[in-house]
């Protein structure tokens, strides 16, 4: 079997995060909700995952770290915590549905909503950034790299934007935690969501919002805090203030050796490995007779991404022969990104997405330009 | 059971980052005390706190004012 479809979900992680959730099974108590031994474990191996991230993305310390189950949650409790009626936002045709609704829902409550398009590459003209910013624009919200064409965005330019005008900068960095270097402080990043599962190797469930020390987020749920039992309001203070529940513990114990293991091997080591596969297999298709491939693949930063279609068949068709046939796993159809779509002209059609990553192999990338070449001939 | 009450301090602390970031810095640099669950007497924004002997208060605090590691309160309590 070879999976390339790590842009949904890494399918395998390193055994370090296999054991460290094994562990975690085996015995774990509940962060924050006491002081015996079980609990206090686990308060220091969330406390210590905290510094972790905040380490790795430039953060503003671990309090500034606060655990989600995914980007998606990070991404909708920013976006619902810091904009309403009224405001203006501005992000860009790359994102994902989980950039996207959450602002839709906000514009139908009165939120002004711009969205920049991109062109038949998926790039987008920064000079619209300016252009669209209005008395009332209050941030830029936008993913740091598209899930569909693998595109980066430059978001130290675009932090840069935000700064100049006094707008707020939240990164949707799901595609691009643990593979490209991120700096909230140099790249005057307010809010980062990103998701354990992908890029970073983590199990499924766990992901994180890490914010400039300051910002005030209402929260999008409240409940069980382990403190101000008999307040009726949740707790103000962070990480607490966007916590609430029981953490997952489990996935924290994996993200944590995750860290721990793209550490010792190194993010410049993993993304040049990475890279080099995606390039490898775009350089083996993009000639072969039928195939279009979408994206801007005139630089060399990309997300491990290449999508693709043979002549006109559906892509859904193409990705189940490459399943069947070959036992190649790709991701066809939409990929939750409507726009992305829009701008490609592959509405219709879909794409065929290949992603790769570090337990890819050199073998996997030649069978699947094979499969391809095979597929374009029929 | 009765405990036999002992005088005691007592840090407390408004975010919890900030009981960990002490006991992190605590055993790391052998300083006394452990974490406690806060006690009723106190008021404070985490449910956790730092405990340690009276005689041990000048350089438990000594020792974390030198690193810059912060705490809410110190109170002198029986526990």
């Amino acid at each position: 079997m070879i999976y390339l479809d790590n842009a949904a979900t890494s399918y395998r992680k390193p055994q370090v995060v296999i054991d460290a959730v094994c562990v975690a099974l085996s015995g774990m108590g509940n962060a924050g909700r006491g002081a015996h031994k079980a609990a206090l474990d686990a308060s220091r191996l969330a406390y210590e995952t905290r510094c972790m991230l905040s380490d790795l993305f430039g953060g503003y310390g671990a309090e500034n770290v606060a655990f989600t189950s995914n980007s998606t949650e990070a991404l909708n409790t920013a976006i619902t915590g810091l904009f309403g009626r009224g405001d203006h936002v501005i992000t860009t045709a790359l994102e994902h549905n989980s950039v996207l609704r959450p602002l839709y829902r906000l514009e139908e409550n009165g939120m002004e909503l711009t969205i920049l398009q991109a062109d038949s590459k998926g790039c987008v003209d920064y000079e619209e950034f300016e252009r669209n910013i209005r008395p009332n624009t209050k941030a830029i919200v936008c993913t740091h790299g598209s899930n569909l064409t693998g595109n980066l965005l430059d978001i130290k330019m675009i932090g840069d934007i935000a700064r100049r005008h006094g707008l707020l900068f939240i990164v949707d960095a799901s595609q691009t935690a643990g593979t490209f270097p991120i700096d909230m402080r140099e790249m005057h990043i307010d809010t980062l969501c990103i998701t354990g599962h992908k890029g970073l190797m983590a199990p499924q469930g766990i992901g994180a919002l890490l914010i400039r020390d300051g910002l005030e987020i209402r929260p999008l749920k409240v409940g069980g805090s382990g403190i101000h039992t008999y307040d009726h309001a949740h707790p103000a203070e962070m990480p607490t203030r966007l916590e609430a529940g029981t953490l997952n513990m489990h996935g924290i114990a994996g993200l944590h050796a995750a860290l721990q293991h793209l550490s010792d091997i190194g993010m410049d080591v993993i993304r040049e490995k990475e890279l080099s596969l995606a390039k490898a297999f775009y350089e083996g298709v993009r000639t072969i007779p039928g195939i279009t491939v979408y994206g801007d693949f005139s630089v060399s930063e990309r997300a491990p991404i290449v999508s693709l279609n043979i002549r006109d068949y559906d892509s859904s068709e193409v990705s189940d022969t490459l399943f069947v046939d070959y036992e190649i796993q790709t991701r066809p159809g939409g990929h939750c990104a409507p726009l992305m779509h829009e701008a490609l002209g592959t509405v219709e059609q879909g794409a065929v997405r290949f992603s790769f990553n570090w337990f890819n192999t050199e073998a996997e990338v030649q069978a699947a330009v094979e499969a391809i070449r095979e597929l374009a001939e029929e | 059971m009765v405990r036999i009450k002992r005088p005691a301090i007592v840090l407390s602390f408004e975010k919890t980052t900030d009981a960990m970031a002490v006991e992190k810095y605590c055993m790391e640099n052998m300083l006394p005390g452990r974490l406690i669950p806060i006690p009723r007497e106190i008021t404070a924004g985490c449910g956790l706190a730092w405990k340690a002997s009276p005689e041990d208060e000048k350089v438990l605090i000594d020792g974390l004012t030198k690193a810059g590691i912060g705490w809410s309160e110190l109170h002198h309590l029986e526990l």
